[in-house]
């Protein structure tokens, strides 16, 4: 009986492990199409795949013996740079023209689309397998066994979105940033370069997606062209639980679905995992539509 | 009570206050201009009477029933219609599709007579159609009925926007700065158009800057400033008033 | 000389103009043009591919009522697809009921669906309708994924019978099929033809045009909106019911995001706010991986490009937009100034 309990509770104690570990990969997505869409109202429906480019990138620089951390640094740069390209290219002509708002939703599921399958052609649509990360063994905490590679993920996670927030709060292009999130019009007329700070906020985004893939990719050892498809729904799902444009928010959110979805692989069984959270998401909406910290507007005529 | 009676709204948005404590009672036939300062909150009272926002607190009645609770479909229907500072047109939708929405409330058949093109159908919308030509013949729009109403000069677009309103069977139309980026030509000829209305029995409300337009036509008009009513009667009386001008002019200084 | 030229010019009818004059007669040419395909073409292989330009016809059409006429962007339309497919294989293959009964179940059911999502449009709009329906599709994906006991999970459904009519078996080689995909797209058309024309075309489009206008001028915007959700999923799970009988063989894998997508790129392609555009979607993106075989590879590519492209230089799709052509008033309208 005893046995049993504390069996019951170290499942448990794991389980909370696991979801923390996806979850904050989650998070780090979710960051990214938070940053988007707080300074253009866009859902930038490219981070999955923009996610699963970076994850490419790492394998393609550690397959040509760069050294881990030089790969991730190069993958990192490229990523962003994808990133750049993909509003220089594609979302600032829609700006310029003043499309409708769907406009440049519609054009980045194209632009999704575009580089998923450009993956599948150049690096084959199979799954590759993927180095393991940070492998230094087990630790144990509160009675269960951690990998390290789980620890090396929850922290550099940590840090990067520490050091996200540090950006957005604490620089003058964050502060820029948060100028053009308020009002992008205001802070235009006072010498604000908007379109710099876009480029600049994909280049985030460019690079936070690198991170995110290499990291999933280092803790399930394989990558695909096909990999942030779900990866990138769910941490929309999360992004907008915590009321998307909303940084702390998406951090919880991301926690909140990997979590969520771990329980529910364990006790509903592993095929219902992928649906949490966008079960969350639609009850979410429903109850309160502008996420669970998110502001709402007052509607003008 | 009277036709329109507007007894102290006030509207707040969070800690902002943009009506306090304003009434205004409308009878029929009138035009009754509503003038003030930018930011005044002369629109924010346009969007209570409709039903865009919903009042903080106070009242209004339209023919003596309470349409302050009411949604703006319903007061539509009640017989008030708008027209929008910055021209709202469907502009992907033809001119005449664009009055036949109007009619919208009062085009009577159900979902299955359209799909079933029923005879009540058929002749609804024929009805209809002719009701519109009228509208548009009337406003001089009637060689634009082919044309989208993105295609139409400002001018039109305004007159668009008002025969559009008046397609709702409206007996009440608000009118929010028709004569915005019009030149003297055009008021003139829109001075003309209002006088028409009137003429026809529509009551109308108007919010304008154009002073000449507004001393021309109103038979009252009402001055908000901050949210709050600070003065009413005939246009020459408003013209004299001390505390309009200096709403307009600012405080005279002490020793100029 | 010069002068006679330019009369004839100045009084040429442009083609357009005749072929709106001529309208009855050029649909009048189409009909006869598509009964006789079968005896023309003489190819199964084609037949098949022209089949399902029809059903991705229906698919357009129902998806075009809710994003090209109303504006309400969703990337779930697969679901509805799938629904109808789904409910119609699971019928007839326990029950044996026939087709012709379980095709309008199927449709029914999908509705049924299309009003359980379409009330969430009550409050949301823009991306988070975009983003609702798309988790609303993977959620009936994982549905028909786990509930192994009705839909045999990933397995997916075999054997579906295919449509019996009047004592005679329904095939892509006797043509029944393509007869009877011709008259679900005759039907189709016409219901969505009848309801863009009448004050619910016209309410739908002013919600997509512009939402606070519509609602000044009475339009009860979520009834009209729920209503584009119910019949465009109506038509997609009659869509779907059909494409199960024709196949034979359903699973989850039919019905992913691509194929929501590739329904929006036909909406998109051929133009928001049209009928016809739907049709010239269809044709153009089924048909071109078949012709061009090297393509294969690159659909999703092309598809990726076709939107972006769209959206960068013709927003309103190749027959969206403006129309050159005249109004068109109902029968008995007497125009003075024509």
């Amino acid at each position: 009986m005893v046995t049993k309990k504390r069996w019951g509770e170290r499942m448990v104690m794991e389980q909370l492990i696991n979801g923390l570990t996806i979850g904050i990969i989650y998070a780090l997505i979710a960051v990214g199409y938070s940053l988007v869409f707080g300074i253009l109202r866009l859902v930038n429906f490219s981070h999955g795949s923009v996610y699963a480019f970076g994850a490419h990138m790492s394998l393609l620089f550690i397959s040509m013996e760069f050294g881990i951390v030089p790969a991730i640094i190069a993958s990192m740069i490229f990523t962003g740079m994808l990133g750049i390209a993909i509003d220089k290219l594609s979302l600032e002509p829609l700006r310029m023209k003043g499309s409708k708002p769907i406009a440049a939703l519609i054009t980045t599921i194209g632009i999704s689309y575009i580089i998923q399958n450009m993956l599948m052609i150049v690096f084959g649509s199979e799954t590759k397998s993927f180095p393991r990360l940070f492998n230094y063994g087990t630790v144990r905490i509160f009675g269960v066994n951690v990998g390290s590679t789980q620890i090396a993920i929850f922290f550099i996670s940590l840090v990067l979105l520490v050091a996200l927030t540090a950006i957005i709060h604490y620089t003058k292009v964050g502060l820029a940033m948060r100028g053009v999130e308020q009002n992008a019009k205001a802070s235009y007329l006072m010498g604000i370069n908007v379109n710099r700070v876009v480029t600049f906020t994909f280049f985030l985004g460019g690079v936070s997606a690198a991170i995110a893939g290499t990291l999933v990719s280092g803790y399930y050892q394989m990558v695909s062209p096909g990999m942030g498809f779900m990866p990138g729904l769910k941490a929309f799902s999360a992004a907008v639980l915590g009321g998307i444009g909303i940084l702390y928010g998406s951090v919880i959110g991301g926690l909140v679905v990997g979590i969520s979805e771990t329980f529910a692989a364990t006790y509903l069984g592993g095929s219902y995992r992928d649906a949490v959270a966008f079960i969350i998401l639609i009850l979410v909406l429903l109850v309160r539509p502008n996420g669970l910290f998110g502001k709402k507007g007052i509607k003008k005529v | 009570m009277a036709y329109l009676s507007i007894d102290k709204i006030s509207m707040h948005f969070g800690g902002l206050v943009a009506l306090e404590d304003v009434s205004i009672q409308v009878e029929p036939g009138e035009i009754v201009s509503i003038i003030g300062p930018n930011g005044a909150g002369k629109t924010t009272l346009f969007n209570v009477i409709t039903g865009v926002y919903k009042p903080t607190s106070g009242s209004i009645h339209f023919e003596n029933q309470p349409i302050h609770n009411k949604e703006p479909q319903e007061i539509v229907k009640a017989g008030i219609a708008r027209t929008f500072q910055n021209i709202r047109l469907c502009k992907d939708m033809r001119v005449i599709e664009n009055v036949l929405l109007g009619m919208h409330t009062h085009t009577d058949y159900h979902f299955w007579d359209a799909v079933f093109r029923t005879k009540k159908f058929k002749t609804i919308e024929l009805e209809k159609h002719e009701e519109a030509l009228r509208i548009l013949t009337s406003i001089g729009l009637q060689d634009q009925i082919h044309n989208y109403a993105t295609n139409l000069p400002y001018g039109a677009q305004r007159r668009l926007e008002i025969s559009r309103a008046i397609a709702t069977k409206a007996k009440i139309i608000l009118l929010d700065e028709p004569a915005a980026g019009m030149n003297a030509f055009e008021t003139d000829a829109l001075l003309d158009f209002i006088m028409e209305l009137k003429i026809q029995g529509f009551t109308i409300i108007l919010i304008e800057h154009d002073m000449r337009l507004v001393m021309n036509i109103s038979d009252r008009i009402y001055v908000i400033d901050h949210g709050k009513k600070i003065a009413e009667g005939l246009p020459k009386d408003i013209a004299k008033n001390p505390r309009v001008i200096e709403a307009y002019l600012g405080r005279k200084e002490e020793n100029a | 000389m010069d002068d006679l030229r330019r009369l004839i010019k100045e009084n040429r009818i442009p083609l357009y103009r005749k072929m709106d004059q001529y309208r009855h007669y050029i649909i009048a040419g189409l009909l006869l043009l598509l009964l006789a395909l079968p005896y023309l073409l003489n190819s199964q292989y084609i037949m098949r591919i022209i089949i399902m330009i029809c059903v991705y016809s229906i698919l357009g059409m129902s998806l075009g009522l809710i994003t090209g006429y109303t504006g309400q962007t969703s990337l779930g339309h697969a679901a509805f697809y799938a629904i109808g497919a789904y409910t119609s294989a699971i019928i007839s293959v326990t029950y044996g009921v026939s087709f012709f009964i379980t095709a309008p179940i199927a449709a029914c059911v999908a509705a049924l669906m299309g009003l359980l999502l379409g009330l969430p449009t009550l409050r949301l709009s823009g991306t988070y309708l975009a983003i609702t329906t798309l988790g609303f599709a993977e959620v009936v994906r994982m549905i028909f994924l786990n509930w192994e006991r009705v839909t045999n999970g990933p397995l997916g459904i075999s054997r579906i019978p295919r449509p019996v009519f009047f004592g005679i078996e329904l095939t892509i080689a006797n043509n029944g099929m393509y007869y009877l995909v011709l008259a679900f797209l005759l039907l189709t058309t016409l219901v969505m033809h009848f309801i863009v024309r009448s004050k619910f075309g016209r309410a739908l489009t002013a919600i997509r045009d512009d939402e606070v206008a519509a609602v000044m001028m009475g339009v009860r915007t979520t009834y009209y909106k729920i209503i584009a959700f119910v019949v465009g999923a109506f038509f997609a799970g009659l869509a779907g019911a059909f494409y199960a009988h024709m196949i034979r063989f359903i699973d989850p894998n039919t019905f992913t995001f691509d194929t929501s997508i590739l329904i929006l790129s036909i909406v998109i392609l051929g133009g928001m706010g049209t009928i016809k555009g739907m049709f010239l979607g269809a044709i153009l993106l089924i048909s071109f991986p078949e012709l061009l075989r090297f393509v294969q590879e690159y659909r999703f590519v092309l598809y990726g490009l076709i939107l972006v492209l769209m959206m960068r230089f013709r927003p309103q799709g190749l027959l969206g937009g403006q129309q050159k052509t005249d109004y068109a008033f109902p029968k008995g309208m007497k125009v003075d100034n024509q």
